[in-house]
């Protein structure tokens, strides 16, 4: 298995990247034992440990995007088998949320992944992981970095278009008169 | 050693190790490009590849480097975390520094084993390093809990590997409650004739174990009883056993059977179980000669006290219609209790032993061998009884047309090595089929014709046996039967026509037979799903009981305290199960001996001062370790009940659960570093 590469308009080999979220007792004891039986796959993912998939803060998510991964994968035990009861549940519940609301930002939610893995399933790992670095391949780079440096600029622009107007008119709002307010990047 | 405590401010030093393992890393990551990246990143004061981290002069590498270099972290990138992760906290901590001041970087079974392009590897490896590089600043010094472990111990399932296990541990002085969903112990070993290789006769060597079950101090045996609900952790598990009704006072019943003799039905008239269906039992019964503990049972589907008072729920309630000589002839015993109901028990044990074993493949899955159309077509147990001197034969071996055969096929690998039904060897049928290839020749003379993919007879003593059975004159047919169908010239006598392709000939063989023999795999129980629900366990894909690891915990189980002995965790022989049967016991043993467990420091705490009193963590709790505090408005983690899944860490809005070694800056720092450019 090689990775998915697709050549960015730098012309530099691209591929994508992802961070898998894995609950210590089945999804990380199954990518454990896909790498006991070698099975080769995608060298994409980059998995943090966490004990159960409860612990996924959607947060997590969210800064992962936002540092520049192209995709997130979280790995919990099947429904019923979570080893804290009903962890996968809270996240199943969070998950859904959080697909949601990466679409209302603009962000394709094939890009967002759950999966259920048991600790035996070392070949759903390696299932999942190819096709999720193959979705990837096929959506391209997000690149919130690169977006988020780019609306920056084009803050300072508006600023400093804005200060242009105000040192020539006086005002830079005809109603209010006062200063336009600063905008938050969402990575600040 | 005295402890290094790191000094506020003290400025961080991070000591970082990446392993070769031989080749298995260091073949596919080039680990001198990624420790000299290592030692360019922040607070990184050593950064060194060795050949063998986990070997003593590996880990005496770190010591040495802590009292050298003054480091106060240390990062190993090596194999899984669930291997070694307790190996270098024990090498830190003997070095002064506290253990939780470790990070693993998994980059062999995560990395090295399943890539295939250099480049990709190292550049994984380096990303892994960073994250981990960076997530230790934020690691605090952390304690050990230590929770006392119950000496009790709850062993389900009385095959042979559950009677080694309870015998052994009730022997050292440990208190065992040993439950087996049948009424009497034994298991498939019980139904057995004989065994190989040594052609000893089962039940003379399974018997005095049973026996000394049943007159153990320090045994509980529950019989016709099953685990109803598991609750807690190692240490403390709370147990609930249903006890099901067998209509007979167990303390009361002497195992006379004089009930048995005096039942209204004369003669025995119903299928008997233990003879799977091929002998005749009535409505009370002793399940087998040798049942611990020998005490009959009432089966109220045939009993006709119970059969006419049937409601149409399908309870039973007693109806007074029958003449109750069962009754009488228990006389002043009193042993028959028509009103028995099932019962409850609750224990606490502090380990458990899974011994709950396989069960035979239905040979009806492979339709082509006309098992249950044919009435000479029989499966392997079958036999085993049929030939057994306790038998419904009393060990003469006649096929259900009253006759002997002449002419016996013995089929290998009926529902093993086979793609439509299972994939896996069950290890023991190519042994048992010669067994039975002797023991049919001993009992009857007929031509026996054994039908083999490979014949497969591994361990101490088998290929010996296999050379003797071979030399008794059997024939040996190397070719997987394809078809078991009447014989067209001999039709109405019940002959069998078995067709197959001699391998070594290639030749088409069909052989006439008076009988058929299905040499049938094992299988999972079928109830192993629910049971490994119950217990938290996890299964292989074929539904077998995970072990830990498989060659260096091979009884050990992912729920701490719960341990595998006999086929539960897949085929083996008697010998394997005993052996794994004392495995267990002795792992169980040294929990017990220990008298204590040390937990994992990764609960949660709520920093109070940042509680809003949102209650939203409470419910999510499913060990109820979170109150409110009413006065305070403040919510409190009980840390003895918490188990550390951090799911209350996550929803909490304001930010203010903290969970040990799984902290917020640890995680986010995590991310930052696998994200962060390389320089491959
Ligand atoms: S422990 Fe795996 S999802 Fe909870």
């Amino acid at each position: 298995m090689t990775n998915q590469t697709k050549p960015s308009a730098s012309g530099e080999t691209w591929t994508p990247r992802i961070v898998a979220f894995f609950c210590n007792w089945c999804t990380y004891t199954a990518a454990d034992l896909a790498g006991v039986s070698r099975m080769k796959h995608a060298a994409n993912a980059r998995v943090i440990r966490l004990m159960c998939s409860g612990r996924v803060d959607p947060q997590f998510i969210v800064e992962a995007l936002a540092k520049g991964a192209d995709g997130v994968l979280i790995g919990g035990c099947h429904p019923n088998d979570c080893h804290y009861v009903e962890g996968n549940y809270k996240c199943l519940r969070r998950y859904q949320m959080l697909k949601r609301m990466i679409a209302d930002m603009g962000i394709e939610p094939e890009r967002l992944r759950l999966e259920w893995i048991s600790a035996a399933e070392g070949e759903k790992v390696k299932r999942v992981i190819n096709e999720m670095t193959e979705t990837l391949t096929q959506l391209g780079p997000l690149g919130l970095p690169q977006k988020f440096d780019e609306w920056d600029r084009e803050m300072e622009h508006f600023a400093e278009h804005v200060a242009a107007r105000e040192a020539a008119t006086g005002s830079a709002c005809p109603e209010h008169g006062g200063k336009p307010q600063t905008l938050e990047t969402a990575h600040a | 050693m005295k402890p290094i405590v790191p000094k506020k401010n003290e400025p961080i030093r991070i000591g970082y190790y990446i392993c070769h393992c031989g080749t298995n890393i260091a073949g596919m990551v080039d680990v001198e490009a990624v420790a000299k990246y290592v030692a360019t990143l922040p607070n990184v004061a050593i950064s060194r590849n060795y050949k063998y981290m986990c070997s003593d002069p590996g880990q005496e590498l770190i010591q040495q480097d802590i009292r050298e270099h003054r480091l106060n972290r240390i990062v190993v990138e090596a194999c899984s975390p669930l291997l070694h992760e307790l190996t270098f906290r024990k090498a830190t901590e003997a070095a002064g520094l506290n253990p939780f001041y470790v990070q693993m970087v998994n980059t062999r079974e995560h990395n090295s084993w399943v890539h295939t392009d250099r480049t990709e590897a190292t550049r994984k490896a380096m990303a892994l390093a960073r994250a981990a590089i960076q997530r230790v600043p934020h690691h605090k010094p952390l304690e050990v809990k230590k929770v006392p472990v119950n000496p009790n111990v709850l062993i389900v399932g009385g095959g042979i590997a559950g009677i080694h296990a309870a015998l052994t541990l009730a022997n050292a002085g440990k208190m065992v409650y040993l439950v087996d969903k049948e009424a009497t112990i034994g298991g498939h070993m019980a139904m057995f004739d004989k065994t190989f290789p040594t052609l000893d006769c089962a039940m003379c060597v399974l018997s005095p174990k049973m026996a000394a079950v049943g007159s153990h101090p320090n045994i509980h045996l529950w019989t016709y009883s099953e685990v109803a609900k598991v609750d807690g952790y190692v240490g403390n598990f709370n147990i609930t056993v249903r006890r099901k009704p067998r209509y007979i006072l167990e303390d009361l019943c002497t195992g006379c059977q004089e009930c048995v003799d005096a039942c209204v039905f004369k003669e025995p008239k119903f299928p008997d179980k233990f003879n799977l269906g091929l002998g005749k039992r009535k409505p009370v019964f002793l399940p087998f000669a040798q049942a611990i503990p020998p005490v009959v049972m009432i089966d109220p589907e045939v009993c006709l006290n119970f059969k006419r008072g049937k409601n149409p729920d399908g309870t039973h309630t007693v109806s007074d219609k029958c003449k109750k000589t069962c009754v009488q002839a228990c006389g002043d015993r009193k042993a028959i209790d028509f009103k028995q109901t099932e019962e409850f028990k609750n224990i606490t044990v502090g380990t458990i032993i899974m011994a709950t074993g396989f069960q035979i493949f239905d040979a009806k899955r492979t339709p082509f061998y006309g098992y249950g159309v044919y009435p000479n077509v029989y499966n392997a147990l079958e036999i085993e009884r049929i030939i057994n001197a306790s038998g419904p034969t009393e060990g003469e071996l006649i096929m259900r047309n009253g006759q002997r055969p002449k002419k016996v096929a013995i089929v290998h690998c009926v529902g093993s090595r086979d793609e439509n039904t299972n994939r896996w060897c069950s290890r023991v049928c190519c042994l048992y089929s010669l067994k039975l290839a002797h023991l049919i020749k001993e009992h009857t003379n007929a031509e026996v014709y054994n039908f083999y993919i490979d014949m497969r007879t591994p361990g101490k003593s088998m290929e010996e046996f296999y050379n003797r059975i071979a030399e008794e004159g059997m024939h040996l047919i190397r070719g997987k039967v394809a078809d078991v169908y009447p014989d067209p010239n001999n039709g109405a006598t019940g002959r069998l026509v078995v067709q197959a392709e001699d391998t070594l000939t290639n030749k088409i063989l069909k052989i006439p037979v008076d009988m058929v023999v299905l040499g049938v795999g094992l299988e999972p129980q079928p109830d192993s799903e629910n049971l490994r629900r119950q217990f938290n366990l996890s299964c292989s894909s074929e539904g077998w009981f995970l072990e830990r690891h498989p060659k260096l915990a091979p009884v050990n189980t992912f729920t701490d305290g719960i341990f595998l002995a006999g086929c539960c965790q897949g085929p083996k022989d008697i010998p394997d199960s005993v052996a794994q049967a004392g495995a267990a016991a002795s792992e169980a043993f040294a929990l017990i001996d220990k008298g204590h467990v040390e937990q994992e420091p990764n609960t949660a705490y709520i920093l109070a001062d940042e509680c809003s009193g949102c209650k939203s963590c409470i419910p999510l709790c499913p060990y109820t370790a979170i109150t409110f505090d009413e006065e305070r408005k403040k919510a409190i983690i009980n840390e003895a009940l918490c188990k550390g899944c951090g799911t209350c860490v996550a929803a909490c809005p304001s930010g203010s659960i903290v969970q040990n070694l799984f902290e917020d800056e640890e995680i986010f720092s995590e991310i930052d570093g696998v994200l962060a450019p390389v320089p491959v």
